[in-house]
């Protein structure tokens, strides 16, 4: 009875591929509808937001790039009435104004030497902040010693040597916020590491001093403390003995630091277990050598992100030297853009977005160089 | 045990007992900080009779002689001491200030809260605004609002109109100016009623909850009393053809706004370019201080069934305030120490008026530097010290 049953049944060889899922589960559209359209609210949000960019984004966009003006060699290029056309971004100014705004009235022939200081100075940075770098100690000493000697001959003048002297009333620009800041790096490291020792001193009468300058100083504004120092440090001194023009500001900026980066390095010395302490101690190692083999290696070690945020502060407050009449780059700016030569409206935008752009990268720069410590540091303390 | 501590100390020389040491150090540096002092102070003496600039604080009441353009005081060149122009320039600080951190929280909550939003374009947005603002330099900002921005509005006779009244134009903002007659004291006295009335009922409100659980729509309520009231009077009041306060209001004339009240073009810049500052680092206080509550108590909000907004209002927010309020304090010094950058744009604050004109008519640096500095700090001190209070009130209660 063998009976071939019709081939009713199907049965498939080989494996089908699974359907995609719904286009609504998956893929852009997904994407979308969760986080733009995932309700009546956030839909009325992003179609308000998207408006708003709609109007606001291309017409920036045309304004510095499509109908910007690169060329020229006066205001006249970037005027509507001479050229017959909407102006955007006048970038010929910046472009023929560059060399004031990086170097000041600094004297022409004499400019490879701010560029060797800028050379210089960058090494500096680069072997303090990259944490693999070889012989990081030497490269301390480059940075609080070399550096600060160097770039005084270089930029001030060494006549034994023939280097001329160039009075600091011709520094100008980027070169001065540099200089201003690298000051106020160099100099507020170490005196906020006294002041954040002196805190958390037991001796009464230094901890008392170094509270009162650190908490006086970080209630008063920058700008009072600048012109302390302009109106009353000249007062201060014996007659005779003069400050030049740009120290003043730059000792008022060095010891404003010092105070905030105090407080950062007093938080990494808290942060501190005391078993530290007691080991360093039990040792036999006298409070120096406690603290500059033990403690302080550690605690700067946690608090690199701090400072370089104190850094980014720092590097922004510096362009309040502009208003005790020091020609930092904001000044230049200021100066460049109400000359007659360059009378256009949109030198003005181009000016301010020119120092906008520099300040930008700078700060944002340091800022992804303090959360990549930071990122390291977590990772080292996981494990 | 006890023998070991009755033992002599050990005879060691007196350069190694740590008493002496720190007898010694402490010596040194007050002698240090002495010899500057009166070095500093001597100095000072000397050059101050060389220039023959006189000491003291009499210059408080001489005729100050200057002009300022904008005062809450009543002040003139001709009539007003040194001292008036001191309070005039404290007066303008502080108000720049109030405003400033009024303004600047709003913005911060806002960018904060956006910027942790589920929507995309509202957080990227959000994030640009702070990362842009928080990477440029204050002063920048300062003079990019005051002389590209403001400096560019078309003139008075163009002004451009922001509400019923309200009018922007190159000379600054025009405002209705608010005038007061007799019988304006109901309007306070309405608000005062209606503030008494408010915390009766929140209390009543919050003892029938404890005992019913019932509740109470109090915010309304509160709301209600505080602001529908004093508007229901001065209704009422304005039916019978009494009309307490009337407003000014500035008209568009062919050359010029005239009437209202002006609010310079310095003073909405320095506001403007400090809230919108301070609102950047604001925003990254109040996400960190929410991100600072953990997703658990988010969890078990909803799991007790509270709907999306209690949880923040009643579980997150409290939370997170904890986190958010030491921070959010040294924002608002640092508000209130930026003011300080008025100076830059000619705005006639402390720094401006008195450590800028007073100083150079007199030449009295270390009265004008010292008095201007002590009240940075007096204000600095008396914020954070009701800070610290609020903070412990809010704080953590620990068994």
């Amino acid at each position: 009875m063998n009976v071939v049953a019709p081939q009713r049944s199907f049965v498939r060889a080989e494996q089908v591929d699974a359907l995609p899922p719904p286009r609504t589960a998956s893929g852009p559209v997904l994407w979308m509808r969760e986080n733009l359209f995932s309700g009546p609210i956030n839909t009325v949000v992003t179609l308000v937001m998207a408006w708003v960019l709609f109007w606001t984004i291309p017409p920036i966009i045309d304004y510095l790039i499509g109908s910007a003006v690169w060329t020229g060699s006066d205001g006249s290029a970037c005027r509507e009435d001479t050229t017959g056309r909407e102006v955007g971004a006048c970038w010929a100014f910046v472009i023929d104004r560059i060399n004031y705004f990086v170097y000041g009235s600094y004297p022409m022939e004499l400019r490879w030497r701010p560029n060797i200081f800028f050379l210089v100075l960058a090494v500096g940075i680069v072997w303090m902040l990259w944490l693999d770098a070889p012989k990081r100690g030497i490269g301390a000493i480059y940075f609080f010693i070399v550096v600060p000697l160097l770039s005084y001959w270089l930029l001030a003048g060494f006549p034994m040597i023939g280097l001329e002297e160039v009075p600091t009333g011709l520094w100008g620009g980027i070169l001065v916020t540099i200089v201003v800041s690298a000051v106020g790096i160099v100099v507020s490291l170490p005196f906020g590491v006294l002041l954040a020792l002196g805190r958390r001193s037991h001796l009464p009468i230094v901890r008392l001093v170094c509270v009162i300058v650190i908490e006086f100083t970080r209630g008063v504004p920058l700008i009072t403390v600048l012109f302390m120092a302009n109106t009353m440090l000249p007062l201060f001194l014996a007659e005779g003995v003069t400050v030049d023009r740009l120290v003043r500001p730059l000792i008022g900026v060095a010891f404003f630091a010092s105070a905030y980066m105090a407080e950062v390095i007093r938080g990494g010395l808290q942060a501190i277990p005391k078993g530290q302490y007691e080991g360093a101690m039990s040792l036999g190692l006298s409070y120096p050598k406690m603290m500059y083999f033990i403690i302080l290696p550690q605690a700067l070690r946690i608090v690199i992100p701090g400072i370089v945020n104190t850094f980014i502060g720092l590097f922004k407050d510096t362009t309040l030297v502009s208003i005790v009449g020091i020609f930092d780059l904001i000044r230049t700016v200021e100066s460049a853009r109400v000359d007659p030569v360059w009378s256009a409206p949109s030198v003005n935008y181009s000016g301010y977005a020119f120092a906008a752009i520099f300040y930008f990268l700078c700060c944002w720069g340091m800022s992804w160089y303090s959360q990549s410590v930071e990122r390291r540091l977590a990772a080292s303390e996981k494990r | 045990m006890a023998s070991v501590v009755d033992q002599a100390p050990p005879r060691t020389s007196l350069i190694y007992d740590p008493k002496v040491r720190g007898f010694f150090f402490q010596g040194v540096l007050v002698l240090v900080i002495g010899w500057l002092a009166y070095e500093a102070v001597t100095n000072a003496i000397e050059n101050l009779r060389a220039a023959r600039i006189a000491s003291g604080f009499g210059f408080f009441g001489e005729a100050a002689g200057f002009d300022i353009n904008q005062a809450f005081i009543p002040y003139s060149s001709a009539s007003s001491t040194y001292f008036d122009a001191f309070m005039v320039g404290l007066l303008n600080t502080l108000v720049v200030a109030a405003i400033g951190i009024v303004l600047a929280t709003i913005i911060g909550f806002a960018a904060g809260i956006a910027r942790l939003s589920k929507n995309f374009i509202l957080a990227k947005v959000a994030a640009t605004y702070v990362e842009l603002i928080r990477n440029l330099p204050l002063l920048l900002q300062l003079l990019f609002w005051y002389n590209a921005v403001l400096a560019t509005l078309p003139a008075a006779r163009d002004a451009i109109p922001l509400g019923p009244g309200i009018y922007l134009s190159v000379r600054g903002l025009s405002m209705p100016a608010p005038i007061y007659h007799w019988d304006a004291f109901v309007i306070p006295l309405a608000f005062a009623i209606g503030l008494v009335a408010s915390i009766v009922i929140r209390r009543w409100a919050k003892a029938r909850q404890a005992a019913t659980g019932e509740q109470f729509p109090v915010g309304w309520t509160t709301f209600g009393l505080l602001v529908g009231l004093p508007a229901l009077v001065w209704g009422v009041l304005a039916l019978f053809g009494a009309n307490p306060i009337s407003f000014d209001v500035p008209e568009q004339g062919r050359f010029n706004l005239t009437g209202g009240m002006q609010l310079y073009p310095e003073f909405v810049a320095l506001v403007l370019g400090l809230s919108v500052y301070t609102g950047a680092f604001i925003a990254e206080v109040v996400r960190a201080g929410i991100l600072a509550v953990s997703r658990g108590q988010t969890e078990a909000a909803s799991s007790l069934g509270l709907k999306p907004g209690q949880t923040m209002r009643f579980v997150v927010i409290p939370q997170a305030m904890r986190v958010i309020v030491p921070p959010l304090t040294s924002q608002y010094l640092n508000l209130t120490k930026n003011s300080s950058l008025a100076v830059a744009i000619a705005y006639p604050d402390l720094v401006q008026v008195f450590m800028g004109t007073v100083l150079n008519q007199t030449g009295q640096a270390v009265e004008v530097v010292t008095i201007t500095m002590l009240v940075y700090l007096t204000i600095s001190l008396v914020t954070s010290f009701f800070m610290n209070m609020y903070n412990q009130r809010i704080a953590l209660v620990e068994r």
